[in-house]
């Protein structure tokens, strides 16, 4: 794996020039339907769902959108979820849990949209049910992160069975901006804030987070390259799962997420108070 | 006594607004009327500002009394403390040092106790730590709270105050979002009651898993509850935000919580709450 600083990396998962999710999906999947709407207030655009297929295994999509032009990104926010996104991904979810197809989901987003109609229609209430939703559906979900994992609005679609990762790609609690202006009130120190926060795959792979890197090579066959590591993650993966119960399926998930985080038992503890 | 002079003094609006040095200790300053308050009086008053409604936070101990009937209170034996999984070198020591000055171990206690005679688990968050911030110890113990609410079949209560995930932690903390979420659709498949109750303020990663999960969601008059903070959304979409935005009023308004109740009237409304959920002989048998 190439040195490259954390910093650069999250220069790397930040560029214009990336490819993003429907570009994957396109080269991926042998077929792909979009389709629209959460049925309820309207059909925001920075995630993408629908149907696709490798062979006769079909999949669920839940992906999140980045513009690949000024005006793609008005139109799919930058990529940040409104909350009619994340009800439409929970749609999504509970549609493949009835069909019995296993759902791949694809993050890379700078957060979930903060703003006035994001909150009035309940911005924290919408990652929580879809987080929830996640964790008990009981077909197989791989969830990949392609390029910006940020905040909860990338861990909304991020409950998998298995979570993947692009070696450029970064996953973090914040933006190394916000963490630096919110941790030192000095949003200049962002580098510094990068080399710290253990955002790289690399630093998530040894935390026990993610399950697997996908290398990404230089010169010009990279994306085809990366491509076709994916889809052998996700076939891979995916027969692994399928052959479980989904009552294991459900359990083996929930499992990897109730291990996150070691502690240490405290030397001495305050009591708080009897009453 | 005092505090009845105060009240009744009219301060013009201006000199509300100038900073006046409290004597440390015995008296509290308002932070929305500015009044001096006597802290005896608050403390009788529910820490409830007497001049102007205000609530004030309520630090662990407190809530607990508030809530729970008189020694029934019982906390879990899980006395843990984070690895500081991003090697920060003064988190440690910032950790010890508000331990001592607080008095409780983190920004959660957790335990059972009983609500007029109801046996609930019961979590309480507390806001003079870290405000209250979720890292891997308050997320290990809500998640092993609502571990014990489904072994013991009993209703789980959590009072939630929080700026969010930790940053001190980094991506252990937003992890705990979900470890947290996941563990109460295990509550929720056990058929239990969950009443979350927003307290001033919840926000962020708190507000998007467990806060936002209850069968019911209660919330305290004004208390501010939101995902994204103001500063951040004000500098997004450069413009200010509206009267009363993100408050409890605004929550209910908009259709995301259940009920607006006062501090005072919180433990016979969850007391309500838990009988109305109590099957029996009469309830559905399917």
């Amino acid at each position: 794996m190439s040195k490259l600083t954390a910093w650069e990396r999250v220069e790397k998962a930040r560029d214009p020039k990336r490819k993003t999710a429907l570009e994957y999906i396109e080269n991926i999947f042998d077929d792909f339907m979009e389709l629209h709407g959460d049925r309820n207030f309207k059909d925001d655009k920075a995630i993408v769902c629908g149907l696709a297929n490798i062979g006769k295994q079909n999949y669920t999509i839940i992906a999140e959108q980045k513009g690949r032009s000024t005006k793609e990104n008005i139109k799919r926010n930058f990529g940040m979820p409104n909350p009619e996104s994340y009800r439409k991904a929970i749609r999504f979810m509970k549609q493949a849990e009835k069909f019995k197809r296993p759902v791949i989901t694809f993050i890379d987003t700078k957060g979930a949209y903060p703003g006035i109609g994001a909150e009035e229609r309940g911005q924290g209430e919408a990652i929580a049910k879809s987080m929830f939703e996640m964790a008990k559906l009981n077909v197989p979900i791989i969830s990949i992160v392609i390029g910006e994992g940020s905040s909860g609005g990338a861990l909304a679609i991020g409950v998998g069975n298995k979570i993947i990762m692009l070696e450029n790609a970064i996953y973090s609690i914040l933006s190394p901006e916000g963490y630096s202006s919110i941790l030192w009130k000095d949003s200049s120190k962002y580098k510094e804030a990068a080399q710290i926060m253990k955002l790289t795959a690399q630093d998530l792979y040894d935390l026990n987070i993610i399950d697997k890197i996908i290398k990404e090579p230089e010169g010009e066959e990279s994306f085809e390259k990366i491509c076709n590591s994916l889809k052998r993650e996700i076939k891979k993966n995916v027969s692994e799962l399928i052959i479980k119960k989904p009552e294991e399926i459900v359990e083996q998930r929930y499992q990897k997420f109730r291990n996150m985080g070691e502690f240490i038992t405290l030397d001495k503890p305050c009591i708080d108070r009897e009453v | 006594m005092i505090v009845d002079k105060i009240k009744k003094r009219n301060i013009p609006e201006k000199r509300k607004k100038v900073n006046i040095d409290i004597p440390v200790g015995k008296w509290a300053k308002c932070d929305k009327c500015k009044e001096i308050i006597y802290k005896e009086e608050l403390k009788k008053n529910y820490g409830i500002c007497p001049t102007c409604g205000h609530y004030f936070r309520l630090h662990i101990n407190k809530r607990l009394e508030l809530i729970l009937d008189k020694g029934t209170y019982k906390r879990f034996e899980i006395d843990i403390e984070t690895n500081n999984p991003l090697g920060l070198e003064d988190y440690p020591k910032k950790l010890k040092t508000l331990r001592e000055k607080t008095k409780i171990n983190e920004a959660v206690a957790c335990g059972t106790g009983k609500i007029n005679g109801e046996e609930v688990v019961i979590c309480v968050m507390d806001s003079g730590f870290l405000m209250g911030s979720m890292g891997v110890v308050v997320g290990e113990k809500i998640t092993y709270s609502i571990e014990k609410a489904i072994e013991k079949k009993l209703p789980l209560i959590i009072f939630c105050v929080s700026g969010g995930a930790r940053m001190q932690e980094g991506i252990i903390s937003l992890m705990q979002m979900a470890k947290t979420t996941a563990a109460l659709t295990k509550l929720d498949e056990a058929g239990l009651l969950y009443i979350s109750v927003l307290t001033d303020p919840t926000y962020g990663g708190v507000t998007a898993s467990f806060a936002s999960l209850g069968d019911v969601v209660l919330a305290e008059p004004g208390a501010m509850i939101g995902f994204a903070g103001q500063r951040v959304i004000e500098q997004t979409i450069g413009e200010s935000l509206p009267e009363g935005f993100q408050t409890a009023e605004f929550l209910l308004e908009h259709g995301f919580i259940d009920k607006i109740v006062e501090r005072k009237e919180l433990k016979n409304t969850i007391h309500k709450l838990i009988k109305f959920h109590k099957g029996g002989e009469n309830s559905c048998q399917n």
